[in-house]
């Protein structure tokens, strides 16, 4: 691929897709031309815009809904299917065709991802979409508006650059991957979000980020999108003099965001309306949202102010007859997203319940706790002991810390738009710090709180390339398969497991993990399932360690995995021994193997079975 | 018109035919009573040139107020009767308006005044001024420079992208009716 003349950045959001390109040829070093990709797309029937983001949103019109010619975009044929912003327009009159979210059931291990499940509300005749597919779309659609402006250069012959939540499981990178591969960007490279938008504030600091940061800063990346929340912890070393990046820990999946928080208003100011009398439908609670949010915005950007107007329009030609109004206080926002999202709790302060029961929705794991405090407690508690072994950090932190102190945070995502809600979170960080007499984090500022991770993406395909610094890691997370252990059975109960090390913690892209001396049985022409588990925390299992007993949060099962040995030259039900050996592809996704102990064949083992056997 | 001079017959047959209009049309006969007394054609009135008008496309113009329609409903609040409703009633209807038009002129068109003066300050125009974009009043007299008022810093319109639209796209339907099942 060293013809590419790009760098391009995509970041597939959750709620929307935005496109940044580096271009190669004229950037070098700091100095870097890069841009926002505007992509055509539908916004009203017939009638085309160039934006800079996509939402991720797909409609799936009945028949007669849409004619064939006002489905038109710049590129080739109608699509059956519209994606971007006339599918959200369309999706909020008619829920039932809309497929949104598809980014979280990608990470949803309780679903078959590979199975038409959405829009989950459909009703039969709606002819459904599978969250891989729905990714898809979103990837082709961008593909296709990169194509029609760059024919010189088509996509698949750049440097392509997907980024991911930092909290993706295996399954879903492998996914994210498959669906990219699909539309011909089988080459791409997956980046976690938070690197990402530390990328960006690298590149807009224009080479003076060294003087911003020093040998010994732990970097909190606060990444908090439309409908995820993610943390990273990214620890600045020195090596041969200069100032290198380490990413040393990252945070689990919280489905928890921006979108929760709109909704949560617009709750809100729905009871207040129901209790004078007044019901909303749909289409009005949707517009009471989309007003609640404008009402949000004015609040927390003028002090000043008790409280903002919220109208909800007629949905009638009479506008001024129906127009509903009424208002949104501070003591409101104060009261459901101040306190609800972002409470001043204690560093010792857990999120309630595990991530399991539905928020707002039906069908995705949405956190159980709205408090992105308590979660961000709970991460840096857990990750104390995170900069342990990195060189010049092993005596860092004094004895008597409860949770790792991050010396400097990095805020990205929409909702941070609103500075009182950043300043409120780093003064909750800063008391933490106080009460351990450690000094207050200082604010990482200058990135664009919307396009940084596509930017930060687009110029990490630069960095690649041996232009600049890069941030090392590797995998954030250990995997382990569970083994029956050799225990005598006891009638009733379930033979206890143990976990084996396959993939050891920071395995970087392109490296193959050893073989485990320990060999597992597989029953030829049969799936196989092993539970599969990952930790975040155990950093020191090497390959072949067996866990019989471990703490309740150290160890986070996963989705069972399974190989399948074709019957080929053997017996079917013949008992095969196999290895199972890890390695991390250059595209950056884990790749699980069954090795037999004789010959050179290998056989693949899925993460995502759940639609298969 | 006939360079070589005519023959007897094509004389003849002129003759005949004259004959008969000078009978039957004023306006001919007229020409050759001229022509018998040796006066010259009066010269034709050259019709003043027509100033360059041109029509418009209404395609944009309908556009433009599809949009303020989606997104500020602007025409059902200029189609509404308002002197039913008394004015905190027209309020509220008037921020759906104010913020989705604001919105729409924001989007798509780039606006920026035509003076930069604060209105109310003082102000020379020299000789060949925009008279298009400036509009002079009141005691109009004199030559340039012109010393006065600004009264309004006018609006200039430096950028327009409207969405573009598919060929079949029926741009008269401003919001189409909605019908739910």
């Amino acid at each position: 691929m060293s013809e590419a003349r790009y760098a391009v950045g995509i970041d597939l959001g959750t709620t929307h897709c935005v496109m940044a390109a580096v271009d190669l040829n004229t950037s070098d070093g700091d100095e870097v031309v890069d841009r926002i990709e505007l992509i055509p797309q539908l916004t009203a029937p017939g009638s085309v815009e160039e934006r800079p983001v996509l939402p991720s949103f797909l409609y799936l019109p009945h028949p007669d809904e849409l004619r064939p010619e006002d489905r038109a975009l710049p590129w080739g044929e109608p699509q059956p299917l519209v994606v971007g912003e006339l599918a959200r327009g369309m999706g909020g009159r008619t829920p039932i065709r809309l497929a949104a979210s598809a980014k979280s059931w990608l990470c949803h291990p309780g679903v078959d991802r590979r199975a038409a499940i959405l829009p989950v509300e459909a009703p039969d005749e709606v002819p459904r979409i599978s969250p891989l597919d729905a990714s898809i779309r979103y990837l082709s659609h961008l593909r296709a508006a990169w194509d029609h402006r760059h024919p010189d250069a088509p996509l698949p012959e750049q440097d392509v650059v997907l980024t991911v939540p930092a909290s993706f499981d295996p399954a879903a990178r492998e996914l994210t991957a498959e669906a990219a591969a699909a539309v011909g960007l089988g080459h791409l490279v997956l980046l976690e979000e938070p690197q990402a938008a530390l990328y960006h504030w690298i590149l807009a600091a224009r080479g003076e980020w060294r003087k911003q940061v020093r040998v010994g800063d732990i970097i909190l990346v606060i990444d908090l999108g439309g409908g995820t929340a993610d943390f990273s912890l990214i620890a600045v070393t020195e090596r041969d003099g200069a100032l290198e990046l380490v990413r040393i820990a990252v945070g689990d999946h919280i489905l928890l965001g921006g979108d929760n928080m709109d909704l949560a208003l617009a709750h809100t100011v729905r009871a207040k309306l129901a209790e004078s009398g007044t019901r909303l439908d749909p289409w009005q609670v949707q517009a009471l949202t989309h007003g609640c949010r404008h009402a949000k915005e004015i609040l927390l950007s003028d002090a000043a102010l008790d409280a903002a107007p919220v109208v909800v329009p007629s949905r009638g030609s009479k506008l001024i007859g129906g127009t509903l109004r009424t208002e949104l206080t501070r003591a409101e926002v104060a009261n459901t997203l101040v306190e609800g999202f972002f409470p001043e709790v204690a560093a010792s302060a857990h999120p309630a319940g595990r991530a399991r029961a539905a928020l707002t929705k039906i069908g995705l794991p949405y956190a159980q706790d709205p408090a992105v405090t308590r979660h961000l407690a709970a991460f840096l508690t857990r990750q104390l002991g995170a900069t342990r072994d990195l060189a010049g950090f092993e005596n860092r932190a004094p004895d008597n810390a409860s949770f790792l102190h991050p010396t400097a945070v990095l805020f990205n995502g929409g909702v941070f738009k609103a500075p009182s809600l950043l300043r409120r979170t780093l003064n909750i960080l800063n008391s933490w710090l106080a009460t351990e007499h450690a000094p207050p984090a200082r604010l990482l500022e200058g990135i664009d709180l919307d396009l940084a991770v596509a930017l930060g993406a687009a110029y990490y395909g630069h960095v690649r390339r041996g232009r600049g610094v890069r941030i090392r890691g590797g995998t954030a997370k250990a995997y382990y398969v569970g083994v029956e252990s050799a225990m005598p059975a006891v009638p009733g109960m379930e033979p206890p497991i143990e976990a084996l090390c396959i993939a050891p913690f920071g395995m970087e892209e392109g490296t193959q993990a050893e073989l485990p001396p320990q060999e597992v049985g597989l029953v030829v022409g049969e799936p196989v399932r092993f539970r599969f588990f990952s930790s975040s925390v155990r950093r020191h299992d090497q390959v072949g360690a067996v866990l019989e007993q471990w703490q309740p949060d150290e160890l986070e099962e996963l989705e069972e995995i399974a190989a399948i040995l074709p019957a080929e030259d053997r017996q079917p039900g013949e008992v095969v021994p196999v290895r199972l050996h890890a390695a991390v592809t250059e595209v950056g996704t884990l790749r699980l193997e069954a090795v037999p102990r004789v010959g050179a064949e290998s056989w693949k083992i899925e993460f995502d079975v759940r639609g298969e056997g | 018109m006939y360079d070589s001079q005519p023959d007897f017959f094509t004389r003849l047959t002129l003759a005949l035919r004259a004959f008969g209009r000078i009978l039957t049309q004023s306006d001919f006969a007229s020409d050759v009573l001229r022509l018998d007394r040796g006066e010259s054609r009066p010269p034709v009135v050259e019709e003043p040139p027509k100033p360059p008008l041109r029509e418009t496309s209404p395609d944009s113009a309908l556009q433009l107020l599809a949009l303020l329609q989606q997104e500020g409903r602007f025409v059902d609040f200029l189609e509404e009767n308002v002197a039913a409703y008394s004015d905190a009633e027209i309020g509220g209807a008037a921020r759906v308006v104010h913020e989705g038009c604001r919105k729409v002129i924001h989007d798509y068109l780039h606006l920026e005044p035509v003076r930069t003066e604060v209105e109310g300050a003082q102000l020379t125009l020299p000789a060949g001024f925009d008279a298009a974009a400036v509009r002079l009043t009141g005691n109009v007299v004199g030559q340039p420079p012109f010393t006065g008022t600004l009264m309004h810093r006018g609006w200039r319109a430096t950028g327009i992208t409207l969405p573009k639209i598919a060929e079949s796209h029926d741009v008269r339907v401003l919001a189409p009716a909605e019908v739910e099942l």
